[in-house]
């Protein structure tokens, strides 16, 4: 560790959050979401030093800044990066990280420790942050020396975007944050990672003529298309590759946006709450194209039945995926992107499967049963609700976060994306309380699209308080609050498998007879809380509707306004996303009413 | 079926809690697990005995392979290898049995390494069935402790190399090392 040496003239200094911060614009960020502490305070005089440089954004809880950063993340493709402090800071973030790792999304997390001669005394707001978060890293580390902290960041931003890309924390010790060093640092040291070869792997042009082949042959091929589609910017080769072979589309729930909703060939979302066509494609196909997916419980149920009468062609750039649920016929370890641009390349007209009887039989399936809802007078149901906020704001090409639960369920189902990255969904760890700090990110780095937060009440307060960072930063996120004043898909559950006994799923007081389940059904006078009043006394605008003729008007004024609004819309909570198959069932076990 | 996996990991703290939290969180059966330091100080070896099919097998290495650390990985399933494990065991001499034990030592290769009044601790190195069947014939004089390293092991015509550019399938040098049987004494 340097100390400053003063036997020469005045020596220019800096100190290790100054490194940090200054690393951090080399790695080209401009914008972080950080909330200050015991432990970080050096860390945040460094930003504030930068502030030309770097935005900062104080969140109102670390788990906000967390999902922030993944918003921005999700939205650019970029890394997002967020600071926390030593101990319930650093713990706050803990449910961020592993967000992002399920969704393979390229976060770096900064995180005071307590000084390095006290570490491992359980010091005032020490936690040990490495170990807890290592298995819900990709990488981390902890930074022991002043002149390590330039590789540390080059490091972490290489390992959170490359290869499949995942959230890195980086613990930082204050000692090291305020100690000096008397030299220039070098922001582009080499760095050491003999253990990560992320390099693209070459696709063996025999494996590309396989696939070709695999579906010349085919009779009843189906893309079964995921996150890895929209990580690895393939819209475009998919969509080429789709186009040309007719072959019929189906998104994961982190794939959505990957391919156009509205095109004819979109078998829209499969799995749990996919649709019947979707699950019966999968089911009938004899040749699963699979890209950049991981065969998740919520996708397959039954691992056995999923697509068991078909080949199966695994495409993933994490070569652990491969095999580790479902066997795969034709695996291939490799980007996404590449395995298309090589198909694209290689596939002629001859190799076009003639699939005219399947897209006859699957646009039957479509026409039987397709995605809908029923007419409910002047009562506002979700599916309508997200219906026709989506026809409002379809030509504003809007960005669009969820929390998780049946909103997000029938948003998957009824908003329809054009593109990638315009969908947010806590897909894999499926975190209530992702959407409002996820859409602020969003905002944050898109200051000028049209950023919506879909929610439900239950997901709504669990991070309601970024509200007020709304506010003060001036992000003009719309929130659309489905309030059915329950927790929608618990109670669907024990609807459909419990015999509809109400436990703890009623969001009101507890004397309510609706605590137990022996309300009317109707839908209260008077809801709780009162959302309109928390908005505005966080300085929102905001709206209550009850009322379907009024809907369209209130979405009408809420996008007309230029500031953070809140339309608190008043739902019943009979309604169950269908069609639904049970967990662990196959496509037999479909529920459509 | 048990396989053993040798990994090459960089020599940081941190590097061990991280291997053994991957796999007791995906339930990953390890039989011994055994870590030393290499000639390089950059990185320590590390030796799996993984209990499993091919499948479970084929994930634990790719999890492996997959953290940061975990520099190289190789299963030695198929391959030409020498494997060891290393066992002191102190054993009662009560009776008048101490050269009745010295003859199963010398049987078994092994040697004395502690002699006191009423006990000889005896150092064993070997296969596994080998060291078991010291234990099985050596069971009725009385063992009073016992210790046991992991496996460690290593391939007989290939070298475990750090560097992926270079051929470490294929080179062919370390093939002198025919038999490395330790002849160490107290």
């Amino acid at each position: 560790m340097a100390t400053a040496s003063n036997k020469k003239t005045k020596q220019e200094t800096i100190n290790g959050a100054e490194i940090l911060t200054e690393a951090l614009v080399q790695q080209g960020v401009d914008l972080v979401f950080a909330y200050p502490g015991g432990a970080s305070m050096p860390l945040h005089q460094a930003l504030r030093k930068y502030r030309d440089q770097i935005r900062t954004i104080l969140p109102r809880h670390e788990q906000g800044g967390g999902f922030a950063a993944q918003g921005i993340a999700r939205a650019t493709g970029e890394v997002g990066v967020c600071f926390a402090t030593s101990g319930p800071g650093a713990t706050n973030l803990v449910t961020a990280l592993a967000d992002a790792k399920l969704d393979s999304i390229p976060i770096v997390a900064i995180t005071g420790q307590v000084p390095q001669h006290v570490i491992g005394t359980d010091a005032f707001q020490e936690t040990p942050m490495v170990e807890i978060s290592r298995s819900i890293t990709k990488h981390h580390y902890m930074i022991t020396d002043i002149n390590d902290v330039a590789r540390i960041v080059k490091e972490a931003f290489f390992v959170a975007k490359t290869g499949r890309p995942g959230p890195v924390l980086i613990d930082f010790p204050k000692d090291v944050q305020i100690a000096q060093l008397d030299k220039k640092p070098d922001y582009d040291p080499d760095m050491n990672l003999p253990g990560y070869h992320p390099e693209q792997r070459q696709v063996a042009r025999e494996q590309i003529a396989q696939i070709v082949a695999a579906v010349k042959r085919s009779k009843r091929p189906v893309l079964y298309v995921g996150g890895g589609c929209v990580l690895s910017d393939s819209s475009e080769e998919l969509l080429k590759f789709a186009e040309l072979t007719k072959i019929p589309v189906t998104t994961t729930a982190m794939g959505i946006g990957a391919f156009p909703g509205t095109h004819p060939q979109s078998l829209d979302m499969l799995g749990m709450h996919g649709t019947v066509y979707a699950n019966n494609a999968i089911n009938e196909a004899d040749l699963l194209i699979a890209l950049g997916v991981r065969f998740d419980d919520r996708v397959t149920g039954k691992l056995d039945e999923f697509a068991k009468h078909g080949k199966i062609i695994h495409v993933d750039i994490d070569h652990s995926e491969i095999h580790k649920n479902k066997e795969a016929h034709l695996p291939v370890v490799a980007d996404v992107k590449h395995v298309l641009e090589s198909i694209n390349e290689m596939i002629t007209p001859d190799d076009v499967p003639d699939i005219k009887d399947w897209l006859k039989q699957i646009s039957e399936w479509k026409k039987k049963h397709p995605l809908s809802y029923k007419d409910t007078g002047d009562e506002i149901i979700q599916q309508y609700a997200i219906d026709e906020l989506y026809r409002q704001t379809v030509k504003q090409d809007p960005y669009v976060a969820v929390g998780v639960g049946q909103h997000q369920m029938w948003s998957a189902q009824f908003f329809k994306f054009q593109k990638p990255r315009h969908w947010f969904s806590s897909s894999g760890l499926g975190t209530m309380g992702f959407g409002l700090p996820t859409a602020m990110g969003v905002q944050a780095a898109l200051p000028d699209a049209l950023v919506i937060d879909i929610e439900g009440d239950g997901s709504f307060q669990m991070n309601i308080q970024e509200l007020a960072t709304l506010f003060c930063e001036n992000l003009p996120v719309k929130v659309l609050l489905l309030n059915n004043q329950h927790l929608g898909m618990v109670v669907q559950w024990e609807d459909r498998f419990m015999s509809g006994k109400r436990a703890h799923t009623y969001l009101g007081p507890v004397d309510h007879p609706e605590a137990l389940g022996d309300g009317d059904g109707s839908m209260p006078a008077e809801s709780y809380p009162d959302f309109t009043k928390i908005a505005q006394g966080y300085g929102l605008e905001a709206a209550q509707v009850r009322k379907k003729s009024e809907y369209p008007k209130a979405i009408k004024k809420m996008l007309a306004s230029k500031k953070p609004y809140v339309l608190d819309v008043i739902c019943s909570y009979q309604e169950h996303v269908l069609p639904m198959i049970p967990s662990g069932g196959t496509y037999r076990d479909i529920i459509t009413e | 079926m048990k396989h053993i996996l040798s990994a090459l990991v960089m020599n940081q703290p941190g590097v061990l809690s991280h291997i053994s939290g991957m796999l007791g969180s995906r339930a990953f059966n390890i039989e011994s697990l055994a870590v030393g330091a290499t000639d390089n100080p950059e990185f320590s070896r590390m030796t799996f005995v993984v209990n499993g099919d091919a499948r479970v097998l084929d994930q634990v290495r790719k999890q492996l392979e997959k953290i940061v650390t975990v520099v190289r990985v190789l299963d030695f399933q198929g391959k030409d290898f020498v494997e060891r494990d290393l066992m002191l065991i102190k054993i009662s001499t009560e009776g008048g049995k101490r050269s009745e034990i010295h003859g199963l030592v010398d049987i078994f290769r092994g040697s004395i390494v502690d002699v006191s009044p009423d006990h000889v601790m005896v150092e064993i190195a070997g296969k596994e069935n080998k060291i078991d069947a010291f234990v099985d014939i050596i069971r009725p004089f009385g063992i009073l402790e016992m210790v046991r390293t992991g496996r460690i092991a290593m391939l007989r015509d290939h070298v475990l190399m750090a560097d992926l550019s270079s051929p470490q399938e294929s080179i062919e040098e370390a093939h002198t090392k025919k038999t490395v049987r330790k002849k160490t004494t107290a």
